[in-house]
């Protein structure tokens, strides 16, 4: 049953380890929407083939950040590995919506020295600087990941969740902290800031245990990179993404995986 | 498809309620083809239980019986979730005649010879097949047949399993 596994997962998980690989990463908040002035709300962050069921590996949080409501960086608290998934609390003391997010990016080499089969990881600026002058069969790609969650105290906002214009990211139509189910949503994705198009977008919902159909969807996005659901249940939905491209001209090759996660209520 | 046919001793059958048959069981299950970036075959499980729901005994179990680096085959048995509370828990696998590999989509027979089943009473049983895969679903099939007599049942299942049918042969 789990013999090879052969989704497009890849690059997302460079945070992780590599036997992780082929499984999805969710990054699940405790709660969504949070009311008063000061809150505390606890994230889940592992890799498994079921969403948000932690049975496989933790993910490694070296990219974590937390934008808050006014666009500044909150730092999350009481940071913990376990076996298989990591955990920490982010404390809410500004009204509006945060954006917590695990963003990897940089480049992969993989080359091969007197026969060997290598691999490098780091910024790309660095990587003439670490690649042998021997190497030979270098391949590079430009990897970029973001896995990602929101959370909103008071009345939602839009300032955290401003596009990097690195990767994939989700831009708002529809608000990520403001969905109900049985109504539709609309998210657009950019990749690089640009309109990403054509991208099928995989839709899962937590609770797999408990029913015998994953019930899993798959949308794409139209030529303005925006994509439609409607939430047929409440619940914790996992959202993937993923594009890869081969290297032209100057270009490197790509590949850049986005996977969010939004509540749904009743 | 392979069948097997024993020439069984009238002893086989043990209880006075039971005809004096040398009787086989078939059980042919289908696997439907799943499209899909990440197919896996499903772990299937098939047993025996009385029309009140207590399982009789397990006739086999496919599942992935090696170790790689996501972990021991068996790890995943429990996805099997009825057959699991049902007797799969209590199961020692391998088994042997029991345990097997998993088996690609299409159709699966295997023939319990009725030597096997000497201890089974004459009498109403249900077949159950499940089947759970990986990224995918879990179906349970039940068929109900009759143990004692030459009788073919039939059932389909609508996502994780195609047809299943279960064959008392004299």
């Amino acid at each position: 049953m789990k013999k090879s596994l052969a989704i497009l997962a890849a690059l997302a998980t460079l945070a992780l380890p590599m036997s992780a690989q082929a499984h999805r990463a969710w990054l699940a908040p405790t709660a969504t929407v949070l009311s008063g002035t000061d809150a505390w709300v606890g994230f889940d962050a592992g890799m498994s083939n079921g969403v948000f069921i932690a049975d496989h590996a933790p993910m490694n949080l070296a990219g974590l950040i937390i934008t808050a409501p006014d666009g500044s960086t909150l730092a999350p608290e009481n940071l913990h590995r376990a076996r298989y998934r990591s955990t920490f609390d982010a404390h809410l003391t500004q009204a509006g919506t945060y954006r917590v997010a695990n963003v990897m990016g940089g480049v992969i080499v993989s080359y091969k020295q007197g026969g060997e089969q290598k691999r490098w990881r780091g910024a790309e600026a660095d990587m003439a600087a670490n690649i042998p002058a021997d190497a030979t069969e270098v391949v590079a790609t430009r990897s970029a990941s973001r896995i990602e969650t929101f959370v909103t105290l008071g009345e939602p906002s839009t300032t955290a969740l401003a596009p990097t214009g690195e990767g994939i990211e989700l831009v708002p139509v529809s608000h990520p902290n403001d969905l109900v189910a049985g109504e539709p949503a609309t998210f657009k994705l950019v990749r690089d800031g640009q309109p990403a198009a054509g991208l099928e977008v995989t839709i899962a919902r937590g609770g797999t245990r408990y029913r015998d159909n994953p019930g899993e969807m798959t949308v794409t996005t139209g030529a303005d990179g925006a994509f439609t659901v409607t939430w047929p249940e409440p619940g914790m939905y996992w959202m993937n993404a993923s594009v890869r491209g081969a290297a032209a001209g100057d270009q490197l090759a790509y590949t850049a995986q986005y996977n969010g996660v939004v509540e749904v209520l009743p | 498809m392979r069948k097997l046919s024993l020439a069984l001793s009238a002893a086989a059958l043990s209880t006075a309620a039971a005809p004096a048959l040398a009787a086989d069981l078939t059980v042919s299950v289908e696997i439907p083809r799943v499209s899909g970036a990440s197919y896996h075959r499903p772990y299937v499980a098939v047993w025996i239980e009385r029309p009140d729901n207590t399982a009789v005994r397990t006739l086999a179990v496919w599942y992935q019986q090696t170790a790689n680096q996501e972990g021991d085959g068996k790890d995943w048995l429990k996805d099997m979730r009825t057959w699991w509370r049902r007797g799969g828990r209590a199961l020692t696998l391998p088994a042997d005649g029991v345990s097997s590999a998993t088996k690609a989509p299409g159709r699966h027979a295997f023939t319990v010879p009725g030597a096997r089943l000497s201890n089974l009473p004459a009498g109403d049983y249900v077949m159950v097949v499940e089947a759970a895969r990986e990224l995918g679903g879990r179906e349970a099939v039940r068929v109900p047949f009759r143990w004692g007599a030459a009788n073919t049942a039939r059932a389909a299942g609508s996502t994780e399993l195609g047809a299943v049918s279960v064959t008392v042969t004299r």
